[in-house]
C-alpha cells in the first residue's frame, strides 16, 4: 500500500478464540459425543457406508432435511442404523416437523451445536448463512433474527462491551433488540471492553454498491472466481498447470494482504515491482560464503520460496483476471455502470442493456444492470420497462417472470408510477408551494415508501465526485477509489458520517429517504477505550469492496473496523438468491 | 448446675433426658384412643382419624390436622371408605391408605390432591395392614394384602407397584413386619412366629440373625432405626433383640421381663452415638432399652403416640409434648456434675464473671493452662446448639463469647452461625409456628427444606424473614417463597381477579426468578382464565406467555405474542397448533393479520404443501401469488404438455385478474412457443420443448430451418437487432458465408456492419471481414479497418475523420518498422491540432 495510515490506530482484538473455541466445541461433539470417525458432505443420495450409526451436521433448512430421506431407504431395504441429526446453530421446529412427516421422528435423535462465528480473517467475521438475504428480505421470514442476536450477545460477551451502537434498518433494529433481550437474561461481568462501538446495517439500505462491477483485487477475485470461506479454488489457467490450486486467502499470505484492498489498475505493476524484488533477494545468493550461505537457507529461503510461489499464483490470476476484463465490452460495461451512477447519457445506457441481453451475454449481468438502471432512476419508465423484461424473457425463458416478481418485491426493478417522475413531481411540489398547503408536501413525499432515492441520497451525501477532475489511483483521496473513483458506496459513507457526528443528527434527511429505522443506543456504563474499534455488521452480506473501503476509512481517520456478516455476497451471489426458478 | 442433670436419667455410659415441648393446644376430647395418628417427622404436623373403621353414612369420622404443638390447621368428615393406615410424604402431604387399596393424597390444608390404587387384586382381598416409609427414593408404601401378600411402591411420585413372592407357609397375618432400606433395594422383613424372612423383589429367604434362637419364642414386634442401620425385635417371651439391620450381627439381648406385646417400638438413637438404645411403650410404661443391658422406665399415665426421630422419640399425649434423647456428648461433659471439661470451666467462670468474682479468673486461668481455651469456646457454643431451652442457649453463647475474648485468631464463623441457626430454630419452635426441630434436624433437612415446609404451611412471611435474615440470595430464598405465595393467593375465590392481580404485582414485582406465566399456570388450573390473562400481562418475555395461552384456547393471543417475542420457532409451534386447532378457513384468516406468521407459514408451505400455498393466495385473492404460483407449479410438470398448457392457462386467468398485462401476454406466448415447439419436435424431432424463445432460433437456425426461424421472428416479434445477431453468428459458425452476404445484403443492417467484421475476424475469416468494411458507417471505420489489421485503411479513415483520438489509436497499433505511415499519421494529427 503506498500510504501506512494513523500510527495511533488501535489493535485489533484476537478472534482465535472464536476459532478455538468453535474447533473444540465440534471436536468434542463429534468424537466424544458421538464416536464419528468418517466424514461426508450431505448430498442427496444414498449412504454408503458401513457404520450402523449416521451423524448428520447440517443447518437447519428444510431443503437439508429433506435429504435425510435417504434413511428411508435404508429403511426400506431392511437396513437399521441410527441417526443423529445436529442442527448448527440451532433447530427449528418447522425441520422437525420436516422430519414427523416423513415418518423419521422416531428412528432419529437431534442435537445443537450453538455455532455462530467464523473469522474468516483478522478483520472479517462471517456467521456463513448467505439464506439470510432470500430468508430474510424476499421471504419475510425473521427466523434467523434471534440467531444474529445470539451471534451478537457472543461478541458482544467476549469482547465488549459496547459502549455505543448504532443502526439502521429494520432487521438491525430486530436483531439488536434480540440480543439486548439476551443481555438481559444473562449475566454480564465488567470486562475490558475490545470493541468499543457496533454499527449494524441491513442490506437493504443499500442495493446499489453490491450490485457493482468490483475492480478492487479482492472483489474482482471474488466476482470471477468466487471465495468460498476466505478460500478460493483457483483453476489451471491461473496455476498453468493441469491441477487446480486451493488458496486461503487472508491476511497471512504476504502477498495477497498487500493487494488486496488495491485497484486492479494498480496491481499488476504491484506485482511485478515484487517479483523484481524477490529476484534481487534471491541473487543474493551469489557471491555469498559457505556460512551466509548457511543462515540465508535456514531464514530466508523458507519464505522466499513461500512468496515465490504465492507471488506465481496472484500473477497466474491476474493474468486470467486480465484476459476476461480488459476486453472492449468489460470496459463499456465499467462506463455504462458509471453513467448510470452519475445519471447521464441514460438512453445510451438502456441500448447497451438492451444489445447485453440480447447479445445474451449473460443471465446475471443483464439483471443486475437492469436493477442497476432501475434503482438509480428511481423504476423505469413503462415502455423501457416492458420491452426490457420482454427482451429479457426472450433470451432467458419464461420462467424467469418469477425472478421479475421477486425482484419488484424488493423494489430492485419496478416499473415509474405515471405523475410519479421527478420532474412531475418537481412541478406538483411547485402547485403545492403555490396553494400554501406546503402540509400535504410532506406527504406525498412519504407516500414514496419503497422507492429507492438514490439521486437525492447522492447528492445529499456526496456520493459521486465530480467526474471533471482527475482521480490518481494509485494515491487515493476517499472511498470512491474502490469503484475506480466513480462512485463511494453508500453503506460505508453512512458509517462515515454518523462516526463523524457521533449520532444520527443531522442526517435526517438521509435517514428519511432510506426509510427510516434508525437507531442509536449509548451504554453509559461502558466507558472504554476501545472507541476507535468499530464492529460492523451488515445484515444481509457485504461485498469486498466495502471491505476494502472501510480499511481504507479506517485507515485515514485512525479507526479499525471489524466486519461481520451474515455472508461475503456480491452481485451475482445476491441475484442468483433472488432467481425465481429456484425452488 | 443441678436443675438442668435433674431430668437425666443414666443408661451404660449415657444419659437420656426428656424435654418437654410443647403444652398441646389441641382439645381432644377422648384423648389419642381409637384413632389412626400419624406424626410425620422432622416436627411434621399430625393427622388424626376418629375411629376410623366407621362407615356408617349418619357418623362420619373426622380427619383432623394439627402442627406439632397442637394447633389446627384443618378438620373434615371423612367420606371415603374405611381407611388402614395415615402416613406423611416428604413433602407434607397426607397419604390415606382405604382398606379397598387406595391410596388418597390430601395437602397439609385438607384439599385432595389426588389418588392412586395399589393394584386390582387388592380391591377384593382388602389390606391388612400398611406402612409408609421414607427412603432415599421418596415416600414409599408398602401393604398386606388379605391373601397374604405384600405389594409396595417405592416412590409415591413415580408410582411403579411391585408385588413381592409369596411367603412360604404364611397363613395368617405375619405377626410383624418392616420395610428396609439396603443397598439401594427395598425389602421386607417379617416374622411368622419365631421365623424370620426377608422378601426381595424376586425371592423370599428365611434368616436367622446370630443370637435370635427359634426357641426364645415367637416375634411379636420388630423396629427399623431411622436410617435403616439397625434392627430391634421383641419376642413374646419379654426378649428384646438389638442387631445391624443386615442381621449378621447380635448387638445385646434385653429380658423385659414384659411378656405383653408393646403397642409401639421406636430407635431412639443420636448419629454417631456408639450406643443405640430402643423405646418400648406399652399402656401404662415407657421403657428405654440400651446396649448395656439395662433398661429406664418411664410411667407413664395417658395413652401416647411415639414419634421416631434422627436423634430421638417424641411423645405426644393428648396434654403435652415431649422429646426423649441421649443427651448429646458435649453437653454432658459440660453439664456433668463435677465435670472439669474446658467447657464447664468456662461456663463457671463466665458465672463468676457476671458475679464480678475474682474466681473467673482462676477458671480461665486453668483452662489457659491447659490451653483448652479454643476448645472450650467450641464446646460452649456447640452445647447451646444442642439446648432447647433459651436461657441455656444465652447462658451457653454468652460463656462463648466470653472465652472468644482471650483469644487472639479465632473463626468467629461457628459463633455467628450458631447464634443465627439458633434464632431461626427458636423462631420456628414457637407454638404458634410448631416445628419443634432439634439443631442436629435442622442441618440434616438443610434450610432449603425448612423454608419449604414453612411455604408448605403458608407462613410466607416467616419464611420470607428468614431467608432475609440469613441472606439467602434471592434466587433461591425470597422469589420461590414469593413464587409459593403468589400461587395460593390466585385460588383465594374470595378475592376479585382484579383485587389478586394488583396483590400480587405489588408484592412480586418483577423479583428475580419469579415467573409470571407460571402464576398464570396456577390461576388458569383454578378456573380462573380472567385473572390467568391479566397475570400474563406481567410477564416480561412475551414467549413465556405463549404455551399457557395456547392452553387457554387464546391462540389468537398467543400467535401475537409469539410474534412478539421475536422467536419464530415459537410462532411456528403457534401456527402448527393453529392448523390443527382451527378450521382451515378460521386459520387463514388468523394468519392473514400476522404477516410474520404468514410469511413463515408460506416459507413451509413452498418446500413442504404446495396445495395449501395455492389455498393460501386464494383465500387473500392474491392474483399475482397465484398466478406465480400456476409458473412455478408448470415447470413441475416437465412430461405432459397438456397439464403444463392448462396450469399456464391458469396462470393468464390469474394475471389479467391481477392486472398485469405483461405477465399475461409473456404467459400466452410461452404457451404458443410451447406448442410450436411441440410440433416441430413431432415433425423434425428437433428437442426443442422448454427452451427460450432465442435458444429456440439458435437451435432452428443451428438445424437449417431458416424458414421456422424466420416464423418465429415474425410470430414473436423479437426485435430486428435480436435477430440479426443470432443470424449473423449462427451463419458464421457454420461457416455459410454466401448465405451470410446474401443475408447482409437483403436490408440495411440494424445492428451496423461493425458487427459482421467483429464476427467474421473470430471466426477467422479474414477475406469474408474485409467484405463489409466498405459498408461500414465512418464512424467506425476505422475500428472495422483495424479489426481487419489494415493500418492504411485506418489511417486513411481517421485522417480523413480528421479525429485526433482514433489517430492515435491507430498510431499505438502501428509497428515501429512502418515509418512512412507513423509519420503520415503525425503530420495529420499535428494539422488536425491546429484547427
Amino acid at each position: 500500500m503506498a500510504h501506512s495510515g494513523r500510527r495511533d490506530s488501535p489493535e485489533l482484538p484476537d478472534f482465535s478464540l472464536l476459532k478455538r473455541l468453535a474447533r473444540d466445541q465440534l471436536i468434542y461433539l463429534l468424537e466424544q459425543q458421538h464416536e464419528v470417525d468418517k466424514l461426508y458432505k450431505v448430498e442427496y443420495k444414498p449412504i454408503i457406508s458401513t457404520s450402523d450409526q449416521v451423524c448428520f451436521l447440517i443447518r437447519p433448512r428444510i431443503q437439508t432435511v429433506k435429504w435425510i430421506y435417504v434413511a428411508n431407504a435404508d429403511k426400506a431395504a431392511g437396513k437399521f442404523r441410527r441417526y443423529k441429526i445436529i442442527f448448527t446453530p440451532q433447530k427449528f421446529y418447522a425441520c422437525e416437523a420436516v422430519l414427523e412427516e416423513q415418518g423419521l421422528f422416531g428412528d432419529v435423535t437431534t442435537d445443537e451445536w450453538a455455532f455462530y462465528l467464523l473469522p474468516l480473517d483478522d478483520d472479517i467475521i462471517s456467521l456463513e448463512l448467505p439464506e439470510f438475504f432470500r430468508d430474510n428480505f424476499l421471504a419475510g421470514d425473521q427466523r434467523w433474527v434471534r440467531t444474529v442476536g445470539s451471534a451478537l450477545h457472543l461478541l458482544h460477551s467476549i469482547y465488549g462491551p459496547f459502549s455505543k451502537i448504532y443502526g439502521i434498518g429494520r432487521c438491525a433494529k430486530m436483531a439488536y433488540e434480540s440480543w439486548k433481550e439476551q443481555v438481559e437474561e444473562g449475566d454480564t461481568k465488567a470486562r475490558q471492553a475490545e470493541i468499543g462501538n457496533a454499527f449494524l446495517i441491513d442490506r437493504d439500505v443499500d442495493y446499489i454498491t453490491p450490485l457493482c462491477s468490483q475492480v478492487v483485487y479482492e472483489g474482482l477475485v471474488d466476482d470471477i472466481f468466487r471465495i468460498k470461506c476466505g478460500c478460493v479454488e483457483f483453476g489451471h489457467d491461473v496455476t498453468s498447470s493441469d491441477k487446480s490450486v486451493k488458496v486461503m486467502l487472508n491476511s497471512q499470505d504476504k502477498v495477497f494482504s498487500e493487494i488486496r484492498n488495491e485497484h486492479f489498475s494498480n496491481v499488476f505493476s504491484f506485482l511485478s515491482q515484487k517479483a523484481r524484488n524477490l529476484q534481487t533477494a534471491y541473487d543474493k545468493r551469489r557471491g555469498m560464503d559457505i556460512k551466509q550461505m548457511k543462515t540465508f537457507v535456514s531464514e530466508e529461503l523458507k519464505g522466499l520460496k513461500q512468496e515465490h510461489r504465492l507471488l506465481s499464483l496472484h500473477i497466474g490470476a491476474c493474468e486470467s483476471i486480465m484476459k476476461k476484463k480488459t476486453k472492449q465490452d468489460f470496459q463499456e460495461l465499467l462506463k455504462t455502470e458509471h453513467s448510470l451512477l452519475e445519471g447521464f447519457e441514460i438512453r445510451e445506457c438502456i441500448s447497451f442493456i438492451e444489445e447485453h441481453i440480447n447479445r445474451q451475454v449473460s443471465m446475471i449481468e443483464s439483471l443486475r444492470l437492469l436493477c442497476l438502471l432501475s434503482i438509480t432512476e428511481n423504476g423505469l419508465l413503462p415502455k423501457d420497462f416492458r420491452a426490457l423484461k420482454a427482451q429479457y424473457l426472450q433470451s432467458y425463458g419464461v420462467d424467469h417472470l418469477l425472478t421479475f416478481a421477486n425482484l419488484r418485491q424488493l423494489g430492485l426493478l419496478v416499473e415509474q408510477q405515471p405523475g410519479e417522475t421527478l420532474t412531475v413531481m418537481e412541478s406538483k411540489v411547485g402547485k403545492l408551494v403555490n396553494d400554501k398547503t406546503a402540509g400535504k408536501l410532506t406527504d406525498a413525499f412519504s407516500s414514496l415508501a419503497k422507492k429507492s432515492h438514490f439521486r437525492a441520497l447522492s447528492r445529499k451525501l456526496n456520493l459521486v465526485p465530480k467526474s471533471d477532475e482527475e482521480y490518481d489511483l494509485r494515491v487515493p483521496r476517499d472511498m470512491a477509489y474502490i469503484f475506480s473513483g466513480a462512485y463511494i458506496p453508500l453503506s460505508c459513507k453512512l458509517i462515515e458520517q454518523v462516526l463523524e457526528r457521533d449520532s444520527w443528527t443531522g442526517l435526517e434527511e438521509v435517514t428519511k429517504l432510506l426509510n427510516g429505522h434508525e437507531f442509536a443506543f449509548t451504554d453509559l456504563r461502558a466507558k472504554s477505550d476501545a472507541q476507535r474499534i468499530i464492529l460492523v455488521m451488515f445484515l444481509g452480506g457485504c461485498t469486498f469492496s466495502e471491505i476494502s473501503a472501510l480499511r481504507f476509512l479506517g485507515r485515514e481517520r485512525g479507526y479499525k473496523f471489524i466486519v461481520v456478516t451474515t455472508a461475503i455476497t456480491n452481485s451475482s451471489r445476491l441475484i442468483e438468491a433472488l432467481l425465481g426458478n429456484k425452488v | 448446675m443441678a436443675f438442668i442433670t435433674a431430668n437425666w436419667n443414666p443408661l451404660g455410659e449415657a444419659f437420656y433426658r426428656k424435654t418437654d415441648l410443647y403444652e398441646m393446644s389441641w382439645n381432644l376430647q377422648d384423648g389419642l384412643r381409637d384413632s389412626l395418628v400419624a406424626a410425620a417427622p422432622y416436627g411434621g404436623p399430625i393427622a388424626f382419624l376418629r375411629e376410623p373403621h366407621r362407615c356408617s353414612p349418619s357418623s362420619r369420622p373426622l380427619l383432623e390436622i394439627y402442627s406439632s404443638s397442637g394447633v389446627q390447621i384443618t378438620s373434615f368428615p371423612w367420606k371415603s371408605g374405611p381407611v388402614v393406615q395415615l402416613g406423611w410424604t416428604v413433602s407434607d402431604e397426607l397419604l390415606c391408605v382405604q382398606k379397598d387399596g387406595t391410596v388418597l393424597i390430601y395437602d397439609l390444608f385438607g384439599s385432595f390432591k389426588r389418588h392412586f390404587s395399589l393394584g386390582q387384586e387388592v380391591v377384593q382381598t382388602q389390606v391388612l395392614e400398611a406402612k409408609v416409609f421414607h427412603s432415599p427414593y421418596g415416600t414409599g408404601v408398602a401393604i398386606v394384602t388379605g391373601s397374604y401378600r405384600f405389594t409396595l411402591a417405592t416412590n409415591i411420585d413415580d408410582l411403579k407397584l411391585r408385588r413381592l413372592p409369596e411367603v412360604p407357609g404364611l397363613h395368617g397375618k405375619p405377626s410383624s413386619w418392616v420395610v428396609l432400606t439396603q443397598d439401594r433395594q427395598t425389602k421386607v422383613l417379617l416374622s411368622n412366629g419365631p421365623e424370620l424372612y426377608i422378601l426381595d423383589n424376586t425371592s423370599c429367604t428365611a434368616v436367622c440373625p446370630p443370637g435370635v434362637s427359634p426357641l426364645s419364642g415367637s416375634i411379636v414386634h420388630m423396629s427399623v432405626s431411622f436410617s435403616y442401620k439397625y434392627l430391634a425385635l421383641f419376642t413374646d417371651t419379654g426378649h428384646l433383640w438389638l442387631g445391624p439391620s443386615h442381621l449378621q450381627d447380635e448387638l445385646i439381648k434385653v429380658d423385659t421381663k414384659k411378656m405383653t406385646t408393646p403397642k409401639q417400638m421406636v430407635w431412639c438413637r443420636r448419629p454417631q452415638s456408639q450406643q443405640p438404645s430402643v423405646v418400648l411403650l406399652w399402656d401404662r410404661l415407657l421403657l428405654v432399652a440400651g446396649v448395656c443391658r439395662d433398661t429406664v422406665q418411664f410411667p407413664i399415665e395417658e395413652p401416647c403416640v411415639l414419634v421416631g426421630e434422627l436423634d430421638g422419640v417424641r411423645i405426644i399425649s393428648s396434654t403435652n409434648q415431649e422429646l426423649l434423647q441421649e443427651v448429646p456428648l458435649v453437653c454432658q461433659e459440660i453439664f456433668k456434675i463435677a465435670s472439669m471439661a474446658p467447657g464447664a470451666l468456662l461456663l463457671e467462670a463466665h458465672r463468676e464473671y457476671e458475679k464480678c468474682s475474682q474466681k473467673a479468673d482462676e477458671y480461665l486461668r486453668e483452662i489457659k493452662e491447659q490451653s483448652m481455651l479454643g476448645e472450650s469456646v467450641r464446646q460452649c457454643v456447640e452445647a447451646a446448639a444442642h439446648e432447647y431451652d433459651t436461657n441455656t442457649q444465652k447462658s451457653l453463647l454468652r460463656a462463648a463469647s466470653f472465652g472468644k475474648c482471650f483469644l487472639t485468631d479465632y473463626s468467629p464463623d461457628q459463633f455467628v452461625s450458631t447464634c443465627r441457626e439458633l434464632r431461626v430454630l427458636n423462631a420456628v419452635r414457637e407454638a404458634g409456628v410448631g416445628l419443634p426441630l432439634t439443631h442436629t434436624q435442622f442441618k440434616q433437612m438443610t434450610l432449603q427444606v425448612l423454608i419449604d415446609r414453612l411455604v408448605y404451611r403458608r407462613l410466607y412471611p416467616l419464611a420470607i424473614e428468614i431467608c432475609r435474615y440469613l441472606k439467602i440470595p434471592d434466587y433461591q430464598g425470597v422469589s420461590r417463597v414469593l413464587k409459593h405465595w403468589a400461587s395460593c393467593k390466585v385460588q383465594q375465590k374470595d378475592l376479585s381477579d382484579e383485587a389478586i392481580a394488583r396483590a400480587v404485582c405489588v408484592k412480586v414485582g418483577d423479583s428475580p426468578g419469579v415467573s409470571y406465566s407460571h402464576i398464570a399456570a396456577k390461576a388458569y388450573e383454578c378456573g380462573r382464565p380472567e385473572l390467568a390473562i391479566k397475570l400474563l400481562d406481567f410477564e416480561a418475555r412475551s414467549g413465556e406467555q405463549v404455551p399457557l395461552l395456547l392452553k387457554m384456547k387464546r391462540s389468537q393471543l398467543a400467535l401475537s405474542k409469539a410474534v412478539e417475542s421475536g422467536d419464530t420457532d415459537l410462532v411456528y409451534t403457534v401456527v402448527s397448533y393453529l392448523k390443527s386447532e382451527m378450521n382451515r378457513g378460521d386459520f387463514f384468516m388468523t394468519l392473514r393479520n400476522q404477516p410474520v406468521a404468514l410469511s413463515l407459514y408460506r416459507q413451509f408451505c413452498k418446500l413442504q404443501e404446495q396445495e395449501t400455498l395455492k389455498d393460501l393466495y386464494n383465500q387473500d385473492d392474491d392474483h399475482q401469488e397465484l398466478a406465480n404460483y400456476y409458473v412455478t407449479a408448470s415447470y413441475r410438470e416437465k412430461q405432459r404438455l397438456e397439464s403444463r398448457l392448462s396450469l399456464l392457462q391458469s396462470a393468464v386467468d390469474e394475471y389479467n385478474k391481477a392486472k398485469n398485462e405483461f405477465a399475461a401476454k409473456a404467459t400466452e406466448d410461452e404457451m404458443r412457443l410451447l406448442r410450436f415447439q411441440r410440433k416441430l419436435d413431432d415433425e423434425k424431432g428437433a428437442g426443442l420443448l422448454g427452451l427460450s424463445l432465442q435458444a429456440t432460433m439458435e437451435a432452428l437456425l443451428a438445424l437449417g430451418l431458416h424458414k421456422q426461424a424466420e416464423q418465429l421472428y415474425r410470430d414473436f416479434r423479437v426485435p430486428d437487432k435480436r435477430y440479426w445477431w443470432l443470424k449473423l453468428k449462427s451463419l458464421a459458425e457454420k461457416e455459410e458465408w454466401e448465405e451470410l452476404e446474401k443475408f447482409s445484403k437483403s436490408k440495411k443492417s440494424p445492428i451496423g456492419y461493425l458487427a459482421f467484421v467483429e464476427v467474421c475476424i473470430k471466426c477467422n475469416n479474414k477475406y469474408e471481414a474485409k467484405k463489409y468494411v466498405s459498408k461500414v458507417t465512418p464512424e467506425q471505420k476505422v475500428k472495422a479497418h483495424l479489426a481487419v489489421s489494415d493500418l492504411e485503411g485506418a489511417a486513411d479513415a481517421a485522417i480523413e475523420r480528421r479525429n485526433e483520438s482514433e489517430m492515435v489509436v491507430v498510431l499505438s497499433r502501428c509497428p515501429a518498422s512502418d515509418r512512412l505511415l507513423i509519420e503520415r499519421l503525425n503530420r495529420a494529427r499535428a494539422t488536425a491540432a491546429k484547427k
